[in-house]
Order: structure tokens, then sequence, then C-alpha cells
């Protein structure tokens, strides 16, 4: 009975949960779900995004297949998921996002290569402005903020069209439902599975899901914040980087890159024992696309703090800084950008539900 | 000539075995292994398609003092008692319905125990229910949470198992599926395998040759095997041969299992005509939680078991959401001729309603849903099977659906049916491990 079409399989499915609603305790998806009696293109998208794939609906469902009905919600709101990314995306999708990445991200190390004199690459710098030594603060600096601007305005396009096609707001209401749409962003309340936690594909929920997420969630936060008080450091203090290692900097970068990197890997390992049957490949690939490069970025910024006085300097700097400048191009374009989707889809719902209570 | 099938091996010997795979079987299942028996669990279905009837089910009737996360208001057993009766009509035993109430107080907190997740208030999405918890995620979800709990807990879990006969003595029949049979020895065995309703032969008795036009709502699986084998040793019956649960469901979802999605609702915005193009109820009468139940028993009741529901097009907006969209006609003609009804029938019903004047039109075939039976065998307050001299029929215990007439008779209380089970599939199995292990 599945449709080939997901947003006609989306109507489909959600039509029935609507008539079910037995999953309503699980999470926000269904009794959003529930305020529909049509689904335009923007709700779907919304519901979409508001579906953490935490898979208990599937294992729940007593329509999933090989019942007839061959309801299976997680697959199909993953591949909307897809859809409307790849829709909203601006000014058009990438075709190629891991290849693409992958030269961005070894592009300066192959330009440090050819342009910086191998005498300065392989030698040991020490000191404030150490590394601007190798790549000069304004190429560095120009290098990263060029394809983040461009990433930020393609993302804010991307999702203005999101909120539009979901229904618009006006500012008050909207800010009046902000601070509970942050709460939710920020617990992942809907990764709470109603209380027990997400089934991890054997038929035993946990919250492994939730709290590797939260790592990387956690960790990427902590990350910007080192970058902004480096940032700080650099203009108002007139400090140079490296900075040492008990700064406010290192401390938050390095605190930050160990979250990602275990909350990455273990979010990859549960990708690995996971039941197919609710997933799309292509969302797999996209997510692993995201959590390989959060690693390679934590990982990177990691080892080069360990070996930053020492000849490998250099090379591992100009690493660094392609990871980073990789994940800016691929923001807008790949699993990133779920992020600030689900958001603006939290902060739909929590509007939503503020408008029944009254 | 046919060579004679050669015997297959038995099974291994369990102490306990428990026939069933909703929501009675695993309930003794885990109760017996939990008093320290040895169990086997033999369910019909395959593993796909477990947890019978209980797959399709959310709530349960619990007696409770005081709010709780669970429930906003309190039920005490005097108010779980008025509704008992009212719905059993007389016909339920004042003793097992009162250990029933009493001990379904203990029900949730044994299935929590068990790993089973109930849907707070505070999880959000509920209806207001003062008398009735919802698992958090239905039926299947408790299943697969009970299914897991029993693997764990090293029951033997054998699907695909479908026990067509039992003696007094513990001895259990399967069909092996190539037209012989084995054999489970125990020393108590808890039948737990639901109604007959997906058995339209033994259903023809009372329905007729037709019975076969009721649409089973749950599990293909319960053919009623053990039931007539319980029968057929003695057992005395409880309930009313033929009697059973209906609601109105759309006539074009035939299959079974389709659980709680398929019923019919919004008649009252409408009409519903017979197969005649005539009405035979004033549906705006028809309201309340048990409106389906009543179209489905007076759509059973009809030629040919099945009827029309009719709405114009201002009035299709407001039917609640269903899963297939009714059939849009474009004219009174055209849906007589859909119908094949004399149009000046139609336009009579349709006139005296007044409800349904304004094309297009949309229409919904309404057959009768079949839940569950109301026709098993008699138990003691240990859940022992008794023979009509009130003695105990050997190793045997039931519970769930196959007993469920000794405390509601024919009647339907909402969440009662998995309460029965909980409560007496508890006994059931804790009472078999003791007669096994005794
Ligand atoms: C759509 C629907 C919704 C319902 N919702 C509710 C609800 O919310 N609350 C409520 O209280 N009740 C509800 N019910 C009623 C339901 O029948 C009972 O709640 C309950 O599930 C019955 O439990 P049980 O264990 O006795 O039987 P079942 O859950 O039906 O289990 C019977 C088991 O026996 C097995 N079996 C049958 N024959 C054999 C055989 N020959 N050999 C081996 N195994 C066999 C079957 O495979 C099945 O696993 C609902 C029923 C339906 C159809």
């Amino acid at each position: 009975m599945r449709l080939d079409d997901p947003r006609e399989e989306a109507r489909r499915v959600l039509r029935l949960c609507n008539v079910c609603n037995y999953c309503n305790g699980y999470c926000e998806l269904f009794r959003a779900a529930e305020r529909h009696r049509i689904f335009s293109d923007g709700d779907l998208a919304t519901l979409a995004h508001l579906c953490h794939n935490c898979r208990n609906c599937w294992q729940a469902c007593q329509y999933a297949p090989p019942h007839p009905f061959a309801v299976n919600v997680p697959l199909v709101l993953a591949e909307l998921r897809l859809l409307s990314q790849t829709e909203l995306a601006w000014p058009r999708p990438i075709a190629h996002l891991g290849l693409l990445t992958l030269a961005v991200s070894l592009l300066p190390v192959l330009l440090v290569l050819l342009l910086v004199p191998g005498e300065s690459l392989f030698a040991a710098h020490t000191g404030p402005g150490a590394f601007y030594r190798v790549i000069p603060w304004a190429t560095m600096s120009l290098a990263a903020a060029l394809p983040l601007g461009w990433s930020l305005l393609a993302l804010g396009v991307g999702l203005v069209r999101f909120w539009r096609a979901g229904g618009g707001a006006r500012g008050a209401e909207m800010r009046a439902a902000c601070p509970e749409a942050l709460r939710d962003a920020i617990l992942l309340r809907n990764l709470d599975g109603g209380g027990v936690g997400c089934d991890d594909g054997n038929g035993l929920p946990s919250f492994w899901r939730k709290r590797f997420h939260h790592l990387v969630l956690g960790g990427f936060l902590l990350c910007l914040a080192s970058t902004m008080v480096a940032t700080l450091y650099h203009h108002w203090l007139g400090l140079e980087a490296p900075y040492p290692v008990l700064s406010l900097p290192v401390i938050l970068g390095s605190l930050g890159g160990l979250g990602l990197i275990a909350g990455s890997l273990g979010l990859l390992a549960l990708k690995q024992g996971a039941d197919p049957a609710p997933i799309a490949p292509a969302a797999v690939q996209s997510g692993r696309l995201l959590l390989g490069q959060l690693v390679a970025m934590a990982a990177s910024g990691l080892v080069l703090l360990a070996l930053r006085d020492s000849p490998a300097m250099g090379i591992l700097l100009a690493l660094h800084l392609g990871t980073v400048i990789g994940f800016f191009v691929a923001l807008p374009h790949g699993k990133f950008a779920h992020a600030p989707y689900r958001a603006a889809a939290l902060l739909r719902a929590a509007l939503e539900r503020r408008n029944d209570e009254r | 000539m046919t060579p004679p099938v050669p015997p297959s091996p038995d099974l291994p010997v369990g102490a306990v075995v428990v026939i069933g795979g909703g929501t009675a079987a695993l309930c003794a299942a885990i109760a017996a292994r939990r008093a320290g028996a040895s169990v086997i669990l033999l369910d019909r279905a395959p593993p796909e398609n477990r947890g019978g009837n209980t797959r399709h089910s959310r709530n349960l009737r619990i007696m409770h003092c005081a709010p709780s996360p669970l429930f906003p208001g309190s039920y005490d057993e005097a108010d779980f008692h008025a509704d008992l009766t009212k719905a059993a009509e007389g016909a339920g035993d004042e003793a097992l319905g009162r250990l029933l109430i009493r001990r379904s107080a203990a029900v949730p907190d044994w299935l929590a125990a068990q790993g089973v997740a109930f849907q707070t208030i505070a999880c959000g999405g509920l209806p207001w229910s003062r008398k009735t918890a919802f698992f958090l995620g239905g039926g299947t979800a408790m299943i697969n949470t009970l299914y897991a709990t029993a693997t764990r807990l090293g029951i033997d879990i054998r699907h695909r198992s479908h026990v067509i006969g039992l003696s007094r003595d513990g001895a259990v029949t399967l069909a092996d599926g190539a037209g012989g049979t084995r054999t489970v020895r125990a020393r108590a065995v808890v039948v737990a395998s639901g109604g007959y309703q997906a058995n339209p032969v033994w259903l023809a008795e009372q329905w007729g040759d037709d019975a076969a036009e009721l649409i089973v709502r749950g599990t293909p699986f319960a053919a009623g095997e053990p039931l007539r084998a319980l029968f057929d040793l003695g057992a005395a019956s409880v309930g009313t041969p033929g009697a059973c649960h209906l609601v109105a469901v759309d006539g074009r979802l035939t299959e079974a299992d389709g659980g709680i999605v398929t019923r019919v609702d919004g008649l009252d915005l409408g009409i519903a005509i017979d197969r005649d193009g005539k009405r035979f109820e004033d549906e705006t009468t028809i309201t309340g939680p048990t409106r389906y139940a009543q179209w489905g028993r007076r759509v059973a009741a009809l030629p040919g078991r099945i009827a029309h529901a009719v709405w114009d097009a201002d009035a299709v907006d407001r039917v609640p959401p269903a899963i297939v969209e009714p059939i849009r006609v474009e004219s009174l003609e055209a849906l007589a001729a859909f119908l094949a009804v004399p149009i000046a029938d139609l336009a009579a019903s349709a006139a005296d309603s007044g409800r349904v004047t304004r094309a297009p039109f949309f229409t919904v075939p309404i057959r009768p849903g079949l839940t569950f039976t109301c026709y098993g065998v008699r138990i003691d307050d240990h859940s022992r099977v008794l023979t009509p001299d009130g003695e105990p029929l050997g190793c045997l215990f039931a519970a769930g659906m196959i007993m469920a007439p000794n405390v509601i008779g024919t009647g339907y209380l909402a969440g009662a049916a998995l309460t029965i089970g909980a409560v007496f599939g508890r006994i059931a199995g804790e009472e078999a491990a003791e007669h096994a292990l005794g």
C-alpha cells in the first residue's frame, strides 16, 4: 500500500496515525499532526522535522509491515526531510556533497604545501602569532568567514522559506513561543520517547541516543564559544593565538572537541546496530557525512593542540582549517540543516500549543 | 495409498505450557516463570504477527483510590463494581468480579515491573479518562516489552505453534503444518488463546453461512481450537455461543487485523441505509462512546449484513477523518445506481432525514466488525477450568478472553478485557506453577 511519492505517502500515513493516535505519548510529532485534517506541503515539512527519529513509533506500530497498511512513520518522514531540505536549498542543492567537502577540506593542505616555503612550513613556531607565521591571520579569517557567511545566508533563505511554507507567524506571537521551543531544542525532549528513551534497534529503549546527541550538541556549542572567545581575545585584548593550555578558548575548545568526538562516534555506533527498516539510506549517508566531518574537525583540532609546538604544526593547522571550511561549505546542504529546521518546527509546535490553550 | 505419517519426536518436557500470545498468555507465562516453573509459550502466530488482539488494544480498566500520574481522578471498588454489574447484565460471577476489581489495582505496578510503560497525563495527548490507564504506544508496545521480558526470563517462546488438542493431564497436541501432529507434555497448562472470532465455520453455527461477512478486527489466528478442545474434555461453558462484540467498520477494509482505524464514524451527520436504500434507525440518536458498537449490532442484523453511510456536501467535512476517503458521487441518481438501490427509496431516505440534500454525495459501505466472541470456559478463583459439577478439569487453567464471560457475561466494558487478561493471566500463571511444582 506504500505510495512512491513521499509526500503522498506521508499524507496517507499521518492520516492513519491521526485516526489511531496510539503513539501520541511518544513525541510532539503525533500531537502536532492531530491538529491537521489536511496536510499542506509546508505542514508536512514542519511535521517531518518534528520527528527526531527515535523510532519508538515504528516498534509500537500495529500497522507496520507485513500489515497491508504498511505504516512506517520514521522512514517516510526521513525521506520527506531529505526532500524538503533539497527543495529548500538555496541557491540550489549540491550533488556530490561528500566529495566536495573532502576536496575543500584537503585544499588548504595542498595550498600550504605549494605556497608556503618548506623551511617555514616545517619549522617549529612558538609564541603568540605562531599560527599566523604559516597562514597569515587575514588569509585564515577570510578563508573561513567567506564560506561561513555564504552558508549562513543560504541557510537563512531556506529557513525563511521553510517558516513561510509552514504558515508563518507574527513577531510577538513568535517571541512568546521562543523560550518553550528553545527548551525543547536544547533538552531534546522529543528524544525522550515519552519517558522510556528511544529504540536502538534491539527492541529495548534506552537514553543513549539522546545522550550522544547531547554530547554532539554540547560539544558543538562549546567549540562555537571557544571560537568566539578567541575572537574577543584577538580583537579586544590583542592576544594572539596560540593560547596557553589553561586559557578559556583552549579549555572550551578541548572539551567541545572531546564531546563532538564521543557523541559522534556514539551516534555512528548506534547507526551500525540499527534496524534498517525505518531508516532512509540517504539520510544515514548524510548523517554519517556530518558526524565524520565533526570528528575530523574535532580530532584535527585536538591533534593540532597537542603538536602545536612541533614542526607538524603547519600541516595540521592547514588540515584543521580545511575541515572547518569543509564543514562551513556543507552547512546548508547536508545533515546540519536539520538543526535550524528542527528548531523552527519546534517553534511552530510551541506556537500551536499556545493557540490550543487559548 | 499414502504412507503413514511417522510420529514426530516429542518436544521437551516443560513444567508449565501456556497457549496463546496476547496479554493473558504473556502475563501467565511471566508469572509462572517468576514463581519458579520452567515455561513454554505456544503461539500460533508467526513472530511478525504476534500479540493476538492485544496488539490492537490501548487501555485497561483499573481500580484506584486516588489521582496519580496515570489517572486524573479516583475509581474505587464500588464504582468499578457498578460499571461491571451493569455491563454484565447480571451474567457475571460476583466473587470473580470482585476478584478482578481488587486485583486490577496491582496491575499497573506489576506490568511496570515487567518493563511495561504507561502514558502519563503529563505526556499529553490523552483523552480524559478516570477509569482506564493507557499503554505508552499502545498494545503492541506493551506486547513487545512483555516478549522481551519473557525472553530474558528464559521462557521458551515458540511461534507458529498451532494447538489443536488438549488432555486433562497436560498433553498438548500441535498441528505440525504437514498434516501430522506433535505433542508437548506439561504438568500444568494455561489456555489463553482468546476467543474463536476468526473461525467462520464455528460462527456459522449461530450466524449462518454468511458468518464470513463479519470482518475480523483483530488477530486472524483466534480460531478457538483450544476452546473447542476444553469443551470436548468436559469443561463447563460460560457466555453464549455466537455472542460477540461487534462494531461498525468500513466494508472496503475486509482483511483481519484492521484494528481500531477501520471504524466508521459520523453517521449522525448523514444517513445509514440498508441494501434496499431504506433507513433503519434515527441516526442522530446513536451517539457517545458506544456508537460504534450500537451500529455494529444493527448492521449485523440487517439483510446481507451490510449498510451504507451517506453524507452530503455540507456534512462531509465535519465527518471525523477516516483512513480511506468516502466514495464520491455527483448526484442521488448516480448514488442509487452505484449502490444498486431504487432511486425512489434512496430519495425518500435522504428527504426524510433532512440531512442529505446538497450534491455531491459521499458514501462508505458499513459491515459489522467482529472484535471477540463471548463464549468460554468456567473457571474458579484459581483460574482452574471447571467441569459442570464445579470440579477442576485436570491440570488445565484458563485466562483472558477465553474465560472473560465468567465476569462480564456477553457484555462489554471498555478496558475490561485487558484487565481480565492481566489479572487472570497472572493468577493462572502463579497457580499453574504451584500446581506444577507442588
Ligand atoms: C481492535 C481491537 C482493540 C481492542 N482494544 C482493547 C482495549 O483498548 N482494551 C481492552 O481491554 N480490550 C481491547 N480489545 C479486546 C481484546 O480482545 C482484549 O483486550 C485482549 O487483547 C484479549 O487478550 P487475550 O490474551 O485473552 O487474547 P489475544 O490477545 O487475542 O490473544 C490470543 C492469542 O492466542 C493465540 N492463539 C489462538 N489460537 C491458538 C492456537 N490454536 N494455538 C496457539 N495459539 C493460539 C493467538 O495467536 C493470540 O496470540 C480490543 C480488541 C480489538 C480487536
